[in-house]
């Protein structure tokens, strides 16, 4: 089992759904293709999506929806 | 009772002008901040300083509650809540002064009426104020609807009721397209919204965005003549002016009339604006909505009238009488405003929440600059990109336009990338120079001439 990390290219503030009505993108136990999105990052009022760059199974989320981050953390961990 | 120690619940540039507001008037001066704003201008310059939360804006400037025990810690007895975040929250304008604290700006009750647009557009209609030619609300059947439209006069917008923010909206430019559109638009908003009722408002293609500047104190009324804001970038505006080059002086005294009489009609209390829609082919206006707070280009008024919008709307809030009669209010020059935002405009508007270096301010004769910026601040990633307002005046038009390429070019931020090379370019613009545009003018110009803003500073 490889494991991989999903990092926030950005900073600013991370969103795990596209919208305060909708669901979330993805959930622990997920399966992710790689170009998956699994959150948002609002930078300045304009959001940008995070992508998976792996294929694999979502184990954790390490930030939290709402979230300040900042350029390179990592938002969640995939098995493979 | 004058305020004597003001909370200012915002943050940025517009912090940072309240803040210069108050020591002028002797008034002592709070600031909150998020922990991603403890190295903020407007903290430095601040009497006190409090956190109230982390740096989402949801968590901070946006916690009411937060805010008001800030007040009550720090004994402010005013909050100005600048523009933005809570600034047109009725909610808190009522929790404000029940905490007995003085909040800068109209009651809760006239946030609400002129928040909502169907009672915003009644109020204007009773006081007179022409509104976008419309149905009167939502319409029955489609064939009452096709009768209406008829009346409106083609090209009909059909929106939803329950949409917003551009939702929902379909154009029909003739009866034929109207019978098409008007039962897709209801089902589409029965099956978006969960509610298909659908009204119809006139389509105006070629319009400027003209607004009126007004000051109330609840007994007596005047304006501050208007502000021209029809360049504009995904409904952002990004460079205003005073006075608008398309108003003769007999439509500018209408204009401006029109919007005293709807600040009387409602008994306004505070600095406001009235929007209108401009139609340069036939010189109607029309009422769209009625801002309740101070805005972002209040400046260019301030330099046209010799006013200060501030210090009058937080005497006003202080219940102080207004110290201006119409008469007292003169138009003088002219003024022009441009955002200077931590964007990229040779990258398509990027977000660019860099560090401040090598930083000049402009100056000299007919400057001001309005901003939050001093050498090795990083901007915040999270709020928006607006670092200032670089505003020029002079006695006429040209001579604006020629003093803000000046100004322009003496502005220095290091690497961090601006919108400055925009104004540059504008500025060169043969349409700009002729003041010849409307509100969707921008974003073609922009797309025709992407990549040609320069990255050099100065050039």
């Amino acid at each position: 089992m490889a494991k991989s990390e999903i990092r926030s290219p950005l900073p600013g503030v991370f969103y795990r759904r596209p919208s305060p009505e909708e669901k979330n993108y993805k959930e622990v136990g997920d399966d992710v293709k790689a170009g998956d999105v699994v959150g948002l990052v609002e930078v300045m009022k304009t959001y940008t999506e995070v992508k998976s760059e792996a294929d694999g199974k979502l184990t954790a989320f390490l930030a939290e929806d709402e979230d300040a981050i900042m350029p390179g953390q990592v938002i969640a961990e995939l098995e493979s | 009772m004058g305020i004597t120690k003001l909370l200012i619940a915002n943050r940025g540039e517009i912090a940072v002008r309240i803040i210069r507001a108050a020591q002028e008037m002797g008034i002592r001066t709070v600031q909150v901040y998020s922990a991603a704003d403890a190295s903020s201008l407007a903290v430095e310059m601040a009497d006190e300083a409090i956190e109230i939360g982390p740096p989402p804006a949801s968590k901070s400037y946006l916690n009411i509650d937060a805010v008001l025990d800030a007040a009550r810690q720090s004994g402010a007895d005013g909050i100005h809540p600048g523009y933005g975040f809570l600034a047109e929250n009725a909610d808190f304008a009522d929790a404000v002064e029940a905490a007995g604290i003085a909040f800068v700006g109209p009651t809760g009750d006239m946030i609400r009426a002129m928040g909502d647009k169907a009672s915003a557009r009644r109020a204007a209609q009773k006081a007179g104020v022409p509104t976008v030619p419309g149905s009167d609300g939502v319409i029955g059947d489609l064939s009452e609807a096709a009768r209406i439209a008829d009346e409106i006069g083609y090209p009909v917008m059909i929106k939803a009721t329950a949409g917003g923010g551009g939702r929902g909206i379909r154009v029909a430019e003739n009866a034929r397209d109207f019978a098409n559109l008007a039962p897709q638009a209801a089902a589409e908003a029965k099956s978006a919204f969960g509610d298909g009722g659908l009204y119809l408002e006139k389509l105006i293609a070629r319009a400027r965005h003209i607004e009126v500047q007004i000051l109330g104190d609840g007994t007596n009324f005047v304006h501050c003549y208007e502000r021209e804001c029809s360049l504009q970038r995904r409904r952002q505006k990004v460079w205003e002016e005073a006075p608008s080059m398309a108003l003769s002086d007999r439509l500018r005294a209408d204009l401006c009339k029109s919007a005293v009489a709807l600040a009387q009609a409602v008994g306004y209390r505070g600095a406001g604006t009235v929007e209108y829609l401009f139609d340069d082919e036939t010189g109607a206006f029309y009422f769209i909505e009625m801002n309740t707070r101070i805005q972002v280009e209040h400046p260019v008024t301030e330099s046209v009238t010799g006013l200060d919008l501030l210090t009058e709307m937080i005497a006003i809030a202080g219940s102080a009488p207004l110290s201006v009669g119409q008469d007292d209010i003169q138009l003088r020059g002219h003024a022009i405003e441009v955002r200077i935002n931590a964007e990229d405009p040779a990258n398509n508007f990027a977000p660019f929440p860099g560090i401040v270096d090598n930083f000049r301010a402009p100056g000299g004769p007919g400057v001001r600059f309005d901003h939050m910026l001093y050498d090795g601040y990083q901007i915040p990633p999270f709020y928006d990109s607006l670092l200032g307002k670089l505003i020029v005046t002079a006695h006429d038009r040209p001579a604006a336009i020629t003093r803000l390429k000046r100004a322009v070019g003496e502005l220095r931020t290091g690497a961090l990338k601006t919108t400055a090379p925009l104004f540059l370019a504008l500025a060169e613009d043969a349409d700009v120079q002729a003041g010849n545009y409307h509100t969707k003018w921008l974003e073609p110009w922009l797309a025709e001439h992407a990549g040609t803003f320069s990255d050099e500073e100065g050039t």
